[in-house]
């Protein structure tokens, strides 16, 4: 990756990252944390790896995300948005009776959402059964699962990992957002995960750590990952959740938030000033 | 269009299932079967042989089997999932109705040997609840198949839509009532004859019993009309109300619990319509399975042609 591609990708997280604060901030409440933690590897899926046409959302040939912990909706929303799938100014009708853009992706009513996910762990098979008919039309096409480490705690995860490895699903890239809380805690208080990246290797999975927070190591993930030809393959996502928002990351509850005094309203104002500067800013400055 | 060929012989509805499958694969690439560890039981593994590609067995994990299918669907399949009717109604509940009917993705289901058809296997894997949670489901369909030449017709419908598509069925022998060929209407009833005193509106393996309770009650000079509503949801109300006008009584006869199959729809039709006419539901009443032959649990949960027969009578006066 030039210097250039990689100063590109960080403007497109930055972007990403403004519109999901002023989205939900707008809204006055919603799922920032897990949003943030996949900021990067929204970026970096759609400027590198994706096959997808705006205009033709629906496009047979193009390749799919299934965000099973669709909570993180918000995440999906400001890419697509950003990337021309629909109007940035929708952005702010997150929830909204009758809105195009419901807190869990509907694939029914958003174009450019593959899935609709937010029953957790139901993403899973679904993608399974996605690589698998990519496999039968013996197309190149990949699916990207991104599960959540809280999500793990749904036994259906489990049994989709089996099927993806048993079957050697290397079209279905399996991304873990590792950012180490869920709803009511850390993931280690609520059901200790242990190790996910040895549990994966244990399924099956040829599985890769990166750091969820630059794109660059997702970007070596993902290419380390698209060699597998005859494997499951997993990347192990380490993430922070709130992640590039000091303020959002030492929140404690930061799963759903709600901006509703004038401290953490203040806190995603000034993070927003700050991400709009750095858009403004010259790259070379970055 | 229908006619009846009643005749004591049986044929096995598992293998009507995969013969369909396999007849309707011969033409449309998109087909493709799944089972969760029961290809041989249901017989679906004989497409290994056939179609190699187009049978998946996922192992013993029905949940995840109807997220595949639903996600087969997504990129162009028309997935039918099998399992006992327990394991694919009432274990993947919630695969069915978000991944499958909320997401808009089609799964065609098959759930074998429902309520006492569940034989030796027992409590454990009986469903007599499989109708009302599938009835529950939005714009989901919802068949119980009486015999083999109507589920055969289902099972090529079900192919030619998209959505969630239910259908119950002994996967061993039962008996033919349909004379092959035999045409039908989804959410159509097929009133299968004349009665002027009671009607018995019934679906699946039941109806040849209730055929059967017909010829008993007839010799006891009372005249019942039977209806195959073999499609439970949509359910055909207007055939329901002109064959009850002018009845003393309608009953519903089913392998299923009363509480919210084809007995509780048959209510809200009466209800809503105001029909007034004496009702009673045959089913099983707020009760688990258990184990026995098929006929000894028939005659456990009150589900033979001679209860259906005393049960009439008693709600016409006559006992």
């Amino acid at each position: 990756m030039t210097k250039e591609q990689l100063l590109d990708l960080k403007r497109l997280s930055a972007q990403i990252r403004l519109d999901i604060l002023k989205m939900l901030l707008h809204m006055g409440y919603g799922h920032l944390g897990g949003s943030l933690s996949l900021v990067e590897t929204m970026s970096v899926l759609y400027s590198k790896y994706l096959r997808y046409d705006p205009k033709n959302p629906r496009w047979t040939d193009r390749d799919m995300i299934v965000l099973s912990k669709g909570h993180a909706g918000a995440v999906l929303y400001a890419a697509l948005a950003n990337l021309g799938f629909f109007d940035k100014e929708i952005l702010n009708s997150l929830n909204e009776g009758g809105t195009i853009l419901p807190s869990h992706p509907d694939r029914l009513k958003t174009p450019g959402i593959d899935m609709t996910t937010g029953s957790l762990g139901q993403g899973t098979s679904l993608a399974a059964g996605i690589a698998t008919g990519f496999k039968l039309n013996k197309t190149d096409q990949y699916v990207y699962l991104i599960v959540g480490d809280g999500e793990l705690n749904e036994g259906q995860c489990w049994e989709a990992f089996q099927y993806i490895a048993a079957k050697k699903l290397n079209n279905c890239i399996v991304m873990i957002d590792i950012n180490k809380k869920q709803l009511d805690g850390w993931t280690k208080d609520i059901l200790n995960p242990f190790d996910i990246a040895k549990k994966m290797e244990a399924f099956g999975f040829f599985t890769v750590k990166a750091n969820g927070a630059d794109e660059e190591s997702i970007s070596m993930a993902l290419d380390k990952c698209r060699e597998i030809k005859d494997g499951a393959v997993c990347i192990a996502l380490d993430t922070t959740k709130g992640q590039g928002v000091k303020y959002f990351e030492n929140y404690a509850s930061n799963h759903s938030v709600k901006f509703n005094n004038p401290e953490i309203i203040k806190a995603a104002e000034d993070a927003i000033s700050e991400l709009e500067n750095y858009l403004k800013g010259d790259k070379k400055n970055v | 269009m229908f006619s009846l060929d009643i005749n004591n012989e049986k044929t096995e509805l598992a293998k009507t299932f995969v013969a369909t499958l396999i007849e309707l694969m011969k033409t449309d690439d998109k087909i493709i079967a799944l089972d969760a560890d029961l290809g041989s039981a249901s017989g679906l593994e004989k497409i290994k042989k056939t179609n190699p590609d187009r049978f998946i067995d996922v192992g013993i994990a029905e949940a995840n089997m109807t997220g595949i299918a639903a996600g087969l669907s997504a990129v162009g399949f028309i997935p039918f999932i099998h399992s006992f009717a327990p394991f694919v109604s009432r274990r993947n509940y919630d695969q069915l109705y978000m991944a499958g009917a909320y997401a808009h993705n089609t799964v065609n289901i098959f759930g074998s040997d429902p309520g006492f058809a569940v034989g030796p296997n027992g409590g454990t894997h009986t469903s007599f609840e499989d109708v009302a949670l599938m009835r529950e489901i939005p714009e989901a369909i919802v068949c119980d198949a009486s015999d083999a030449v109507l589920l055969e017709w289902i099972v090529k419908t079900f192919a030619k839509l998209k959505g969630i598509h239910y259908v119950r069925a002994n996967r061993k022998g039962v008996k033919n009532i349909y004379k092959k060929g035999s045409t039908f209407e989804l959410g159509k009833a097929n009133v299968l004859n004349e009665g002027k005193d009671i009607l018995i509106v019934c679906a699946g393996q039941l109806v040849s019993d209730a055929l059967d309770a017909c010829k008993i009650l007839a010799d006891k000079n009372v005249s019942a009309q039977v209806i195959d509503m073999f499609c439970i949801k949509p359910l055909d109300a207007e055939t329901l109300l002109k064959c009850a006008a002018g009845k003393k009584a309608v009953m519903s006869f089913e392998n299923h619990s009363i509480v919210g199959g084809l007995g509780s729809a048959v209510a809200e039709v009466l209800a809503e319509n105001a029909v007034g006419v004496k009702f009673k539901r045959i089913g099983v009443n707020d009760r688990f399975g258990e184990v026995g032959s098929q006929e000894y649990l028939q005659k456990t949960f009150g589900l033979t042609a001679q209860n259906l027969v005393e049960q009439a009578l008693t709600l016409l006066g006559k006992n």
